[in-house]
């Protein structure tokens, strides 16, 4: 640790930093633009600029880049120094240059950094005479706005875009003072994380379109922190909220998961909360067939009048540990199951094995440090997002060794990239279609679900056996390396799939200790529910015939097939959303979504993460635990149900500790999810009346409804959003964490539930029929949820089957005919990176019916005539360009 | 002792002048038979003023809703077909507004001004509460010939990008000419 002098003022350098992330680390504020704490430096802004002096004699000093600066022992620096200082403030007057003058009216405005950075340096009037420089802006989707004007052409953009997330469709253009971050042509950012440039992007360049259309100001949004609900992978989030919307989902850095960076999914699928298919309030089917609205007290009496016999409870892997708890509790063990179909039990009680075993199951940002990544079976961009993005992290591994050998630092981002060029650690992907990965991958091979379980095991004979092969590649490539990690999951819903890949880790671990096995579940609680009961078989209970069934927030007509509930007589069901099971129900409830709900959830490294309710739901809208309690009338808290979790489940004893309980406080007070400066508090319901109502009491948690209280003491677990003096965007983070990209100071959130210590003694494969219809996960339109948010659900493609020509021979159809099941139309893809005999079809809403079909069922259509691209849905794709 | 004489001068000062003052002109005015006269920088009634071209000064900023010492002020920001940002309702709660000013001071558009007009009484507090339509004018107030637009880059309706004042002709991306 070497120690510097800053402006003669010791610190403690962390070695192989760079002098900026020592000075931000420290608490001293250095303004920049271009260095990123995931990216490293390239020197381009010139803002973070000091003084540095070349021996204790020299007085004189010269300016260099903060960012640029390795930390050497006894070193000398001054920020304060005056040429410093002055530099920084020209540095600011250029950029300002062309800016234009659009704070009022832009999306960045109040949590802009370079706003932030203005202030900083403390530039306040523009000398310069001149004309401005102008662009036109460009259509980006539905999800990303452009205002080109407001550029300071920092490059953080494109080095995120097409460096970190490996997008090939955003690029500096022009030259001089024309240059030009955008696309080609106008058209939807095909990067499935072009989200995060609303973050990355330090100005109002890149801004969020789906906030735009209902647009408020960061301080005047009530946010809290939640756990991200489109995927296994539990990504932490802010969601915020205003006038009894969600507005937005921002990142919220977790040093262990999901770093800086969330996938789109994510932060725009969290709008299906506004949804016009919510449920509003209670409703009973009348003898007509029809809903009547009825009060929750009156739903809630008639509820209990049918609890008298057996009634079974359906829980959800997309409900709250809470929830299901207090299903489970009202029905009694043996009538609940988790409401899974028993492919996905199956595939869950591999991952739980996994979990439990002595096999090293590394975290999403651990993923990164692998040398050879071998993925089986998953999809992983389409269907576990964000680990896409660190695995394309893991594959520079190589051109990170290769700087570390000749001296260079980690963080000199151009100079690491030019030094490792192309290489690329291994990543082998087996699949049965073409994956997004594939541009990194240094091998692939197209196998249908069968032949890929066969591969994993010729490699796993491979790895004993010295027989040259396709296998014995994969397997030297795996042996070779000194951290190799396997990947799968769930998305081809094969068990087999995962049980081959555990019995491959457990083989590599024996050879090597350090192997990592990482396996993807299925939805954001799928390892929690199966954790608290994985054999209850809905198919057997509902089976039975049972008078009452109550299903809480999951759609078992689209999953477990409509026949299943013809039998039932009243049928409950707990919802956020309309969905094809409500619509059928005798009695509907209307579940809180995540949004307004505390909720408890279980990610796919076993790790049990609190997610907070951002705001009070409308009317008669009560999180589905609270439901479940009142109809058992014991009347829980969350924090009651976390206690009851972990007194019924010895696994589940984090789910207490992951954060802190109701009793919580900071100095007697509650944490504020708005912030101090929230506006509009005596104007916002007046129209309705002009005497304020009391702000909503939170009766579940530590946070309060209201903008007292305290906000920036909080524990991270806790803290609604991110801000500081002076730090307004979300670069305030440094501000709470360790060190610059260290753990939050109050720790790291969530509590990993498996400390794996069993043997693995390997898994029998099932026989597994061979599926030739192969439905692909769509990052947008195979998630029930984010489906229903209004943007997302304009990039959902339209039916296609995909094969290869030879395939598409024997079925005798040829590219863009249509292809029919029953009234299913798909449009014929041909793409010989499909595996033989295997068709490809996305799983969106209404394909649902062909995961039973076989390929001799489909027929082709007479005359169709296809869309121009399926896999694009048919968006307008003029906007305004100007 | 010299204090205690001192004070009692003092009384005696103040005794006398309050006396005198009850031989000069009154300043109160006779309201409201008599109006007073209020200078246009009095703060009183608040507005939403329109541009010189008549259209809405307001871009719903959120500022003046911000700065509000008593949060009296909400708004929500839609836009047009061609990107202009504007209210979709703004309201004032007068009857929890303290006539401080400080929402016209951070205006950065003109758009909501204070004006002289102070009679502002209701038996129902509910009618203080204004909506746009009750705050809106069809002037432009104190502040003539100014239009936030015209100096925002922003392209909106009949101001495309370069129009703006001090602005280029938006520039050729594809020429790579020094
Ligand atoms: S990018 Fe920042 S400084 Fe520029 S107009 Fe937007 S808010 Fe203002
Ligand atoms: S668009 Fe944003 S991130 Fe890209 S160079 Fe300009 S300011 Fe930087
Ligand atoms: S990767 Fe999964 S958990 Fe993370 S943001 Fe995307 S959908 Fe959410
Ligand atoms: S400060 Fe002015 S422009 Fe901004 S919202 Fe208020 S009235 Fe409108
Ligand atoms: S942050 Fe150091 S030069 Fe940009």
């Amino acid at each position: 640790m070497p120690t510097i002098f800053v402006d003669d003022r010791a610190i403690e350098a962390k070695t192989g930093d760079n002098l900026l992330e020592v000075l931000l680390s420290n608490g001293i504020d250095v303004p920049y633009f271009c260095w990123h704490p995931a990216m490293g430096s390239v020197g381009a802004c010139r803002q973070c600029a000091v003084v540095g002096y070349a021996n204790p004699d020299d007085t004189r000093g010269r300016i260099i880049m903060s960012c640029m600066t390795p930390v050497t022992e006894g070193a000398r620096f001054s920020v304060e120094a005056e040429n410093a200082t002055s530099f920084r403030n020209s540095v600011v007057e250029n950029l300002m240059l062309n800016h234009p003058h659009d704070c009022p009216v832009c999306e960045e405005g109040g949590e802009c950094h370079l706003q932030d950075m203005t202030v900083m340096v403390g530039h306040s009037d523009r000398r310069y005479k001149g004309l401005k420089t102008t662009f036109r802006n460009q259509y980006l989707g539905p999800l990303i706005g452009h205002e080109m004007n407001r550029c300071i052409t920092c490059y953080r953009c494109v080095r995120y875009y097409q460096d970190y997330a490996g997008g090939d469709d955003l690029a500096a253009f022009g030259s001089r003072d024309r240059v030009f971050f955008g696309r080609a042509e106008p058209g939807v950012l095909d990067n499935e994380f072009s989200g995060n440039l609303v973050e990355v992007c330090p100005t109002g360049v890149f801004t969020d379109k789906t906030l735009s259309k209902h647009y408020s100001r960061k301080w005047d949004l009530q946010s809290a922190p939640t756990v991200c609900q489109a995927c296994s992978l539990g990504c932490n989030t802010y969601t915020s909220e205003r006038y009894g919307e969600v507005r937005r989902v921002h990142n919220r850095y977790h040093n262990e998961v999901n770093g800086y960076f969330l996938c789109d999914r994510g932060r725009f699928g969290a709008q299906h909360v506004n949804s016009p298919k919510r449920i509003p309030g209670a409703g009973i089917r009348n003898a007509g067939g029809l809903y009547e609205p009825v009060s929750i007290a009156d739903a809630l009496d008639k509820v209990k009048g049918l609890l008298t016999g057996k009634v079974i409870g359906i829980g959800s892997p997309r409900a709250s540990l809470e929830s299901n708890e207090a299903l489970r509790q009202l029905v009694g063990a043996d009538n609940y199951c988790n409401g899974m179909t028993s492919t996905e039990r199956e595939m869950h009680g591999v991952i739980l094995e996994v979990l439990a075993s002595n096999l090293s199951v590394p975290t999403m940002m651990e993923v990164e440090t692998f040398d050879a990544i071998l993925v089986v079976g998953e999809d992983v961009t389409n269907h576990a997002p964000r680990l896409a993005l660190s695995i394309r992290q893991a594959v520079r591994n190589i051109g990170q060794q290769l700087a570390a050998d000749t001296g260079i630092s980690q963080w000199h981002d151009a100079a690491v990239r030019e030094l490792e060029q192309d290489e690329k650690s291994p990543l082998v992907i087996l699949s049965p279609m073409t994956d997004r990965l594939d541009d990194i991958a240094s091998d692939t091979h197209r196998l249908a679900p069968n032949d890929i379980v066969s591969m994993v095991e010729q490699i796993i004979e491979a790895i004993d056996e010295d027989k040259p092969s396709d296998a014995k590649d994969i397997a030297s490539t795996l042996l070779a390396a000194k951290r190799p990690l396997i990947i799968s999951g769930t998305s081809l819903s094969s068990p087999n799939i995962l049980k081959v890949s555990a019995n491959l880790a457990a083989a590599l671990a024996r050879k090597n200790p350090s192997t990592g096995i990482f396996l993807c579940a299925s939805e954001v609680n799928s390892v929690g529910v199966a954790m608290i009961d994985n054999t209850g078989n809905a198919e057997e209970l509902l089976g039975n015939r049972s008078e009452t069934v109550i299903v809480l927030e999951n759609d078992i007509d689209t999953r477990l097939g409509s026949a299943l509930l013809d039998e039932v007589r009243n049928l409950v069901v707990i919802d956020a959303m309309d969905n094809p099971t409500t619509s059928r129900s005798s009695i509907v409830l209307p579940a809180a979504s995540f949004a307004e709900a505390e909720g408890t959830f279980v990610n796919n490294e076993g790790r049990a993460q609190r997610s907070m309710a951002t705001f009070n739901p409308a009317g008669d809208i009560t999180p589905g635990y609270q439901l479940l309690s009142a109809l058992g009338g014991d009347h829980l808290s969350a924090s009651g149900w976390q206690q009851k979790l972990t007194a019924e489940h010895a696994s589940l004893a984090g789910v207490v500790t992951c954060a802190p309980d109701e009793q919580f406080r900071i100095e007697g007070s509650r944490i504020a999810r708005m912030t101090h400066r929230a506006s509009g508090r005596t104007a916002m319901l007046a129209d309705v009346s002009v005497h304020e109502p009391q702000q909503p009491l939170d009766t579940e948690s530590p946070l309060a409804f209201t903008m007292e209280g305290n906000q920036t003491r909080a524990p991270a677990s806790l803290r609604p959003y991110t801000w500081s003096p002076g730090w307004n965007s979300n670069q305030s983070i440094h501000k709470f964490q360790d060190e610059v990209g260290g753990p939050d100071k109050s720790g790291t959130t969530g509590t990993r539930l498996f400390t794996g210590s069993t043997e693995l003694t390997g898994f029998e494969l099932s026989e597994e029929a061979s599926a030739n219809l192969i439905g692909q996960v769509h990052i947008f339109g195979s998630d029930e949820l984010s489906n229903e948010a209004a943007e997302l659900s304009t990039l959902i493609p339209q039916p296609y089957a995909r094969m290869s020509s030879a395939t598409a021979a024997s079925l005798e159809v040829s590219h863009h005919d249509g292809l029919a099941f029953g009234d299913i139309i798909m449009t014929v893809l041909v793409d010989d990176e499909v595996a033989e005999r295997c068709v490809v079809y996305p799983m969106i809403p209404g394909t649902e019916a062909l995961g039973s079909a076989q390929l001799s069922e489909l027929q082709k259509v007479a005359g169709y005539t296809s869309p121009s691209d399926p896999l694009r849905p048919s968006l307008i794709t003029t906007d305004r360009t100007s | 002792m010299d204090m205690i004489l001192k004070a009692i001068w003092s009384q005696l000062v103040t005794l006398f002048e309050v006396l005198r003052h009850t031989f000069t002109k009154a300043d109160t005015v006779e309201y409201p038979e008599e109006m007073p006269y209020l200078a246009p920088r009095y703060r009183g009634r608040i507005v939403l003023t329109r541009d010189p071209d008549g259209e809405e000064r307001c871009v719903a900023c959120n500022l003046c809703a911000v700065v509000c010492p008593v949060d009296c002020i909400a708004l929500q920001k839609t836009e047009d077909d061609h990107g202009r940002w504007y209210p979709e309702f703004f309201r004032i709660n007068f009857s929890r507004c303290i006539m401080c000013g400080m929402c016209e001071e951070a205006c950065p558009t003109y758009a909501i001004q204070l004006t002289p007009d102070f009679e502002m009484c209701e038996y129902d507090r509910q009618n203080m509460v204004y909506e746009k339509e009750h705050l809106l004018i069809s002037g432009q107030g104190k502040y003539h010939g100014y239009s936030f637009y015209n100096v925002s880059g922003k392209s909106i309706e009949d101001k495309d990008k370069g129009e703006a004042r001090n602005e280029a002709p938006p520039v050729d991306v594809r020429s790579l000419l020094p």
